[in-house]
């Protein structure tokens, strides 16, 4: 019972995961940007977040209704203002200027929020917990969280499949140049997807923000872990961003099991054996171009 | 049809150059935040005429609640010290505080040591705030021959943590705060107050402090036996863990009734709400390091009502600076009046770090006399705002020790929580405002 346990915590621990990876999944499945800002990003989510709930009274869950459409105008204007311009110069360029965007946003936040350690009043449905039977229980928060994820990427997925700017968004993807020979705008076609990414790291953003704590300094942490969730999956699959967070969650909590010591090692571990097992990840199929 | 999406079509070896890029873009980033800290340090070289005195704590990371009052107690040590120059042999001297943050990070610790060190031509070295930021600063003025007080660390990580053996003494670094003992007893004492099977789960971390509470020959474990208590220990977890349902489930199991443990903030507020999702209910809670401060207690709510952790400092304490005759409730209430914020107990230690070195300073004829600077620390006895420093009776060589108590947080009346003093059986010269309360007793589930 306490390895069921430890899965289904596990399970629960990389809806997590999954949901903080989407947004970089996307943005690097799309725009071809390794963003560096990714962690901070959340971080500032989860601030703007604080920012709602103490000024208008707001149950955090309540808050995305401001912080969701916030974080996706704060996207599309950052891919118009910054981001494109970056692309024309290269491939290291865009990865600078995200780099150079997560030391401003850390210290921006440390000079407004101070140090300190805050977290989102989430009340009774932070803590509330669901007995499943046979000493196993888990919390309402987690649960959401994980349907939340599934939920996200699944959208998403539809979206990229059966949309016509899904559509754009892969002809983008996939070769820029004709795209734009087809009438495709792609600075539109780009802009849409950081919108959506970055709506997608609000969601991230407060759930984690009720779930533990938060500085202004935890962005580059939970950017390893979306890393790790995006690699075991598969770059671009967001199947496998799903399968990527679920997988590094009950490595975490299975390994912490055997020794809590080797928690977030077990982690890494994992991630490293997929990258030398199947360096493309565990839903991607080889292909041929 | 998720065959035709699933084909964001990415290039992995784009990805990998990227990757790389990136990789070098952080070590490039690195590179430049040494230099532009070597180049700010140069400017303060040279110049005999002013008294540098290092600081180096917390003031960014998950430790930064520990360094958070720092720039209050500077500011007004700096205010202080322009009225009263520091008198060595005939001359008066200005002082100048050099701070530099570790961000809470041990290779930056001794990094920004160093540099001050060799870079800014200090005379005396001050640091504060757990093991993680004072051994390795400590550990670099030793190797340099700088004279050093630490503080906030308890002495059994500092010292032994070190490789300080019984019977030998460091030359040049000292440490003034409590040991494990003390806060074993102050934690019993509160455990004694409440009925319990007498188990406790412990949460220890992989870092010095975790390690040495949770050393099985000399930690907490072979102590509390003796006062008939014992320890479910699952084993040291890094700092950082999302994810706490390994000990909860083995806390459980056992039927742990008591709560104890020295995680860093972040992490205990992950491990309660985790605990109280999973149904894990301890009767008594003592945590030392993370339930110190206001903020990590604010952000738990309602599940903060009594925590229990041990006090080192408060406005109760009856004691007074040396140098500006302010009790501790004046020194916190100064601090509330500047920065709008509660009292938080580093405090009093930050700024018992400078009645130390002024006396120290007094001792001797040169500012430039290391030797008689560590000399004056090593025999020193000095009543300070955080109580009498003697370090001629410390349990080991360079080691003064200060007082202890156990406190619980209650719902408080300018501030969400007060730290209320509950228990004063191994200090009892200060007063308590309360008695303990078993947890759930104010609030349910």
């Amino acid at each position: 019972m306490t390895w069921v346990n430890a899965v289904v915590q596990g399970l629960l621990l990389g809806g997590v995961y999954a949901l903080f990876a989407c947004g970089l999944s996307l943005v690097f499945g799309v725009l071809r940007i390794v963003n560096l800002a990714h962690g901070d990003l959340t971080v500032l989510a989860a601030f703007l977040a604080l920012v709602a709930t103490s000024t208008l009274g707001l149950n955090p869950v309540l808050a995305l209704v401001v912080v969701v459409p916030v974080m996706a105008a704060l996207g599309f204007a950052l891919q118009r203002l910054l981001l494109h311009r970056s692309l024309r110069a290269g491939e290291l360029a865009p990865l600078l200027v995200t780099f150079g965007l997560s030391i401003v946003l850390q210290n921006a936040l440390l000079q407004t929020f101070s140090a300190d350690t805050r977290s989102l009043p989430a009340g009774d449905f932070g803590t509330a917990g669901l007995e499943l039977g046979g000493g196993i229980a888990v919390g309402w928060l987690g649960l959401s969280t994980l349907v939340v994820a599934v939920a996200v990427l699944a959208g998403l997925q539809l979206v990229l499949a059966r949309t016509p700017i899904g559509r754009a968004m892969r002809a983008t993807s996939d070769d820029p140049e004709t795209a734009a020979l087809m009438g495709l705008d792609d600075r539109r076609v780009y802009a849409v997807a950081t919108a959506i990414a970055l709506a997608t790291v609000a969601l991230a953003g407060v759930f984690y923000g009720m779930r533990g704590t938060f500085t202004p300094t935890l962005g580059p942490q939970l950017l390893i872990f979306a890393f790790e969730a995006v690699i075991i999956g598969g770059l671009g699959s967001l199947w496998g961003t799903l399968l990527g967070g679920l997988v590094l969650g009950v490595a975490q909590t299975v390994g912490a099991q055997i020794q809590p010591t080797y928690g977030v090692l077990a982690g890494h571990l994992v991630f490293l054996v997929v990258l030398a097992a199947r360096p493309s990840g565990l839903l991607r199929r080889e292909e041929v171009r | 049809m998720v065959d035709r999406a699933s084909a964001l079509r990415l290039d992995r070896r784009g990805f990998l150059r990227t990757v790389g890029a990136a990789g070098a873009a952080v070590a490039a980033g690195g590179a430049t935040a040494a230099c532009s800290s070597g180049l700010q340090g140069s400017e303060g070289g040279g110049g005999g005429d002013t008294i540098r005195i290092g600081y180096v704590s917390p003031s960014t990371g998950p430790l930064a609640p520990f360094g958070e009052a720092d720039d209050f107690v500077i500011g007004s040590i700096q205010e202080y010290f322009t009225q009263n120059p520091i008198k060595v042999g005939d001359q008066s001297y200005p002082v100048e505080v050099l701070k530099r943050d570790s961000q809470s990070d041990s290779n930056r610790a001794a990094d920004v040591a160093a540099d001050l060190i060799q870079n800014n031509g200090i005379h005396l070295m001050l640091v504060s705030s757990t093991p993680d930021t004072s051994n390795p600063v400590s550990d670099q003025c030793e190797a340099q021959g700088m004279p050093c007080v630490a503080t906030v660390t308890p002495w059994q990580p500092w010292f032994f943590g070190r490789g300080g053996q019984e019977g030998t003494k460091f030359q040049w670094t000292f440490n003034f705060f409590w040991g494990l003992e003390d806060v074993e007893a102050v934690y019993a004492d509160m455990w004694d107050e409440v009925p319990t099977n007498k188990k406790a789960g412990a949460l220890w971390p992989n870092d010095p402090d975790g390690l040495a509470w949770g050393d099985p020959t000399t930690g907490f474990a072979p102590a509390q036996a003796q006062r008939g208590y014992s320890i479910v220990d699952p084993g040291n977890y890094p700092n950082g863990t999302q994810d706490f349902s390994a000990q909860i489930t083995q806390f459980k199991e056992q039927n742990a009734e008591i709560l104890l443990g020295v995680p860093i903030p972040p992490d205990f507020t992950t491990f309660w709400r985790q605990a109280a999702q999973q149904g894990y209910q301890p009767k008594l809670a003592t945590v030392a390091k993370a339930l110190l401060f206001p903020s990590s207690v604010e952000a738990l709510g309602p599940l903060g009502v009594n925590l229990g952790t041990e006090v080192w400092w408060s406005p109760s304490h009856p004691f007074t600076s040396s140098l500006t005759g302010q009790s501790a409730a004046q020194l916190a209430d100064a601090y509330t009046q500047a920065t709008q914020k509660q009292w938080t107990q580093p405090i009093g230690f930050a700024h018992a770090l400078f009645e130390v070195a002024a006396k120290a300073f007094g001792s001797v004829q040169s500012i430039d006399d290391k030797a008689g600077l560590a000399a004056a620390i090593s025999t020193m006895q000095l009543e300070t705002v955080v109580g009498p420093l003697d370090w001629t009776s410390g349990p080991v060589p360079n080691v003064a020790k200060t007082p202890v108590v156990g406190g619980q947080w209650r719902t408080g009346t300018d501030f969400a929580f007060d730290l209320t003093i509950v228990s004063n059986k191994q200090a009892p010269g200060i007063p308590t405002a309360g008695e303990v309360q078993p947890l759930g007793a104010a609030v349910a589930g």
